[in-house]
């Protein structure tokens, strides 16, 4: 029996359809997307003026909540809501409250205290942010920073502009994502995405034991052979490898993995002459791409950096802009009441 | 003693009204002979079903524990609540019941304040930590039922064969919730789809069968009465028809909420559906049902584990497991009935003679027997919130929704359980 | 009413009126931007009816929108594009209707963060009053007074037309 709908849609959009929080982008069409990857674009012309901020967020609170710590991806949310002008407080909860014992909901319930606008939310736990979203104060966005192995939209959104940017669409792309799926917050929402967004396939190329039970589920196909997997590709984005790996028993070595399944440039060379080259960050050097590819002139990698900001100005604002027509709404109504 | 007659009501399988005598705690008459007795109350059972009191064979009571999660009063009221009269008390309290002294303090408490049977069962290793055997004679003498490890895992086969080989000494019967810890992991939900798409860490159906295999073949060879208590997967019902086949002494039961949700109920990482074994897939939830209905499974348990709020408000990964499902257990079966997954006849016996069966009793309502019986009324409806709910557990399956099947009266040892007083 | 809102001598009206007071204040090299859409449109036929040499800039002021905190980020965003820098110059800031300033005061916010100007003027094709903030236009081609139940809309870009709309109730 299926007890709950299955989307995050409810909790996501507001009755008008528009962005409330920012949690997954499982449940969010085309026509919203696109309308992130605009407003994107948006932002990144006021990134290039001589002040590099717009009024939208000036007298609200962001709180960056980061149960674990990423310094890289905390800096640029809180460059995205300062040149929203608002107010930004970091919280590094990873080393504090959380690990003395305190609940999540009695961290909550005092940060709630401090009248904050919106949560950037960071969490180990997949659903963490989710679970926020349930229980803060009607009014409160909740955009997601990357949770458990759950989701990373305002990564992979990131990353779709980048893509835009260089192929001009979606239609008709072959994308490969390689490497570490199974924990890969990142790849769950870049596969999501791409479905979404109309790209004509998604490879997962990877060793079975980095890849998701029923991954094929999620919309994309399976390749163990990355020499095979590199065909006619358009883009191909590389995931991180984590040294713990393999102490788990998931993989035998680094030089095995690289040797299979790092992004080389005879490797890359079978691709599509266009092939552009994308990682999440932070990059392991010889691990799992080569420094050739990386600093090569297919690789977007420092692009992505520059989109980041600007995909972040545009989530905050979508959704602290919906709360706050919500917030109008419910003011009508009650006031023809 | 007085007498209670109750009439107007159908025996459970038997569309015919019945009158009912009891007297001295003990059914005295049935049928016409119950008519013409004189009586000291009479309860009016009309639309009603009277089905022997329901037997519970995964129940967590929480006491001996910090009375967060519950207590005997109050669990064993939930209970009555939800129609059952005999409750097999998990070992996994604080102190774990790894002694015949916490044996005896959970009888005595049970004596004194719990509303129906509570059969505890022992911890079949010191602590439940896996390693060491316990005292097993010393807590059947005083009073268990059945050894288990509770939810957790023997630590490996070398101990578990131990464990069965001493048990089958003295004629004890083992439950295990069939779980292979290395696979298991850190796993909290079912390694599926949902799994896949939430990020959830799974827990893949060979964790446990793998684990029902290995617990097989250790029975057979050892020659203990096992029974596999909270099944989840189809596969896991086909070996175990597979070993009775064979003539292996084995028993089942799954519980209700495997019979009624899937992974799906995890869409929204909602984690009070946060169980274990995990809710699998539509195929095994079927292969389970179809397990019930043919008889491979003994028993329906109501896997009953109620929780203080906070254990259940956390992202999922941060929250225990369990549901609390002794006051819903009937409700959702009849659901099942009433969507043809499931007869009438097949959802009495996994909640009655079933599961008396498997620990050596009997439950039936016939003249001369003790009178544990639970009355209900099959189309009257209810809702699970703070007002109707007895355990302190607030975690049910289907909050707020319109369940069938309202329990009148509940009686234990012909004493009145349900209403309480 | 339509006969009031001849586009043609609308168009020649704030071409003079650019002219008189580009005069007047000694401006030879004007920058011209106009607010989308409508005053886009604009800018391309006085940028043409001006001669001005340089490409006129756009303005999207969604960003600047002081009515963002009750109905949130307009959806349809396009980035802002100013070919030339703000700073130090004179500029013609042009929009089809002005009514209560508020457009006005957001796309001079914006402005500044390009760059500090010399001096802005302001056109506008059309003005309707009920102003809301202290900002007049140095330019404007007709004033309208409608009534509250009315609205007046360029509508583009080839031909240019000025639609008026009854809002019903």
């Amino acid at each position: 029996m299926t007890v709950n709908d299955p989307s995050s849609t409810s909790l996501q959009l507001t009755d008008d359809g528009q962005l409330r929080h920012f949690l997954t982008l499982d449940g969010l069409n085309r026509a919203l997307l696109t309308e992130i990857l605009d407003t994107a674009d948006s932002f990144i012309e006021v990134g290039e003026r001589s002040i590099k901020k717009v009024p939208l967020l000036r007298g609200r609170t962001v709180v960056n909540l980061f149960f674990e710590s990423s310094t890289r991806t905390r800096s640029t949310f809180e460059l995205a809501a300062k040149r929203l002008s608002a107010d930004v407080l970091n919280l590094d909860i990873s080393t504090s409250a959380t690990s003395k014992g305190e609940s999540l909901s009695d961290t909550l319930l005092n940060l709630e205290a401090m009248a904050s606008d919106m949560f950037v939310v960071r969490h180990s736990q997949s659903g963490a942010p989710h679970f926020i979203a349930e229980s803060v104060t009607p009014g409160v966005a909740i955009i997601n920073a990357g949770d458990g192995r759950h989701a990373h939209p305002t990564q992979a959104m990131l990353d779709m502009l980048t893509i835009r940017q260089h192929k001009g669409r979606f239609e008709g792309l072959k994308v490969a994502i390689v490497g570490d799926v199974l924990h890969s917050r990142v790849a769950r929402s870049q596969i999501r995405a791409l479905n979404e967004l109309g790209a004509a396939e998604v490879r997962v190329i990877a060793p079975a034991t980095l890849l998701p039970r029923d991954v094929e589920s999620l919309g994309c196909s399976i390749e163990y052979d990355m020499v095979r997997g590199m065909k006619n590709l358009d883009v191909v984005i590389m995931l991180r490898l984590q040294k713990e790996r393999m102490e788990g028993a998931l993989l035998p070595s680094e030089r095995e993995f690289y040797r299979l399944y790092g992004l080389s440039r005879e490797k890359l060379a079978l691709a599509d002459a266009e092939c552009i080259v994308m990682h999440p960050g932070p990059i392991n050097r010889g691990v799992e791409i080569e420094s050739a590819v990386a600093d090569g002139p297919q690789s977007v990698i420092l692009n992505q950096v520059t989109n980041g900001i600007a995909i972040r100005m545009a989530v905050m604002s979508m959704a602290m802009g919906g709360q706050m027509a919500e917030r109008t709404r419910r003011q009508a109504g009650r006031a023809r009441v | 003693m007085s007498s209670l007659k109750i009439s107007g009501g159908r025996l459970a399988g038997n569309d015919t009204e019945t009158t009912m005598l009891i007297r001295d705690g003990r059914i005295a008459a049935l049928g016409d002979t119950a008519v013409r007795e004189p009586s000291d109350r009479d309860f009016d059972a009309a639309g009603c079903i009277l089905a022997p009191g329901f037997v519970d064979l995964c129940c967590n009571l929480r006491e001996p524990g910090n009375g967060q999660k519950g207590n005997i009063a109050s669990e064993t009221l939930a209970a009555a609540h939800g129609g059952f009269t005999t409750l097999c008390a998990s070992p996994d309290t604080s102190p774990v019941n790894d002694s015949g002294a916490v044996t005896n303090l959970i009888l005595d408490v049970a004596a004194k304040r719990s509303a129906v049977r509570v059969l505890p069962v022992g911890a079949i290793t010191r602590g439940l930590e896996g390693e060491l055997l316990s005292d097993m004679a010393g807590l059947a003498a005083a009073g268990c039922i059945a050894m288990s490890n509770g939810a957790r895992a023997v630590k490996n086969a070398r101990v578990l064969r131990r464990c069965m080989a001493y048990a089958r000494t003295f004629g004890l019967t083992v439950m295990f919730s069939p779980e292979n810890q290395a696979l298991a992991a850190d796993g909290y939900a079912h390694d599926g789809l949902v799994a896949s798409r939430l990020g959830l860490l799974g827990i893949p159906e060979v964790a446990e069968t793998a684990a029902v295999m290995e617990m097989l073949l250790l029975a057979e060879e050892t020659g203990v009465r096992l029974h596999l208590g909270q099944l989840s997967c189809a596969r896991s019902v086909d070996m175990l028809a597979d070993a009775r086949k064979r003539g292996i002494a084995v028993t089942a039961d799954v519980a209700m909420h495997q019979l009624m949700f899937t992974e799906d109920a995890l869409a929204d990482f909602d984690s009070r559906y946060h169980v274990r074994p995990p809710l699998r897939s539509e195929k095994d939830r079927r292969a389970l049902l179809a397990g019930v209905r043919e008889g491979a499974i003994d028993a329906i348990t109501s896997q009953h584990q109620p929780h203080d709020s906070a254990a259940k408000q956390a992202p999922m990964e941060a929250t225990e497991p369990g549901l609390s499902a002794i006051e819903s257990t009937l409700s959702m079966g009849l659901l099942l009935v009433e969507r043809g997954e499931l007869d009438m006849t097949s959802l009495v016996r996994a909640l009655t003679s079933g599961p008396a069966s498997v620990i050596g009793r009997s439950a039936e309502l016939r003249e001369g027997a003790v009178a544990d019986l639970c009355v209900f009324d099959p189309d009257a409806s209810w809702t699970p919130d703070d007002i109707s709910l007895c355990s302190v557990g607030r975690h049910v399956p289907l909050p707020g929704k319109d369940l069938p099947g309202v329990v009148r009266l509940t009686l234990c040892n012909g004493q009145q359980a349900w209403p309480g007083k | 009413m339509t006969a009031l809102l001849d586009m043609d001598r609308l168009l020649d009206d704030l071409e003079a009126g650019l002219r008189r007071i580009l005069e007047e204040r000694g401006v030879t090299a004007p920058a011209l931007i106009g607010i989308r859409t409508g005053g886009v449109w604009l800018a391309d036929v006085m940028s043409k009816r001006l001669a001005l040499k340089e490409p006129w800039g756009e303005l999207d002021i969604s960003f600047y929108r002081d009515d963002f905190s009750r109905i949130g980020l307009n959806p349809k965003v396009k980035p802002s594009s100013l070919p030339f820098s703000t700073e130090d110059r004179d500029i013609i800031l042009i929009d089809d209707v002005i009514m209560s300033g508020r457009t006005i005061r957001a796309a001079m916010n914006e402005i500044f963060d390009y760059g500090r100007p010399a001096s802005i003027i302001l056109a506008t094709l059309v003005d309707l009053g009920a102003r809301e903030l202290p900002v007049q236009p140095d330019v404007t081609g007709q004033v309208l007074a409608l009534e509250s139940h009315q609205r007046v809309k360029l509508r583009g870009p080839d031909p240019l037309y000025i639609e008026l709309q009854e809002t019903g109730r």
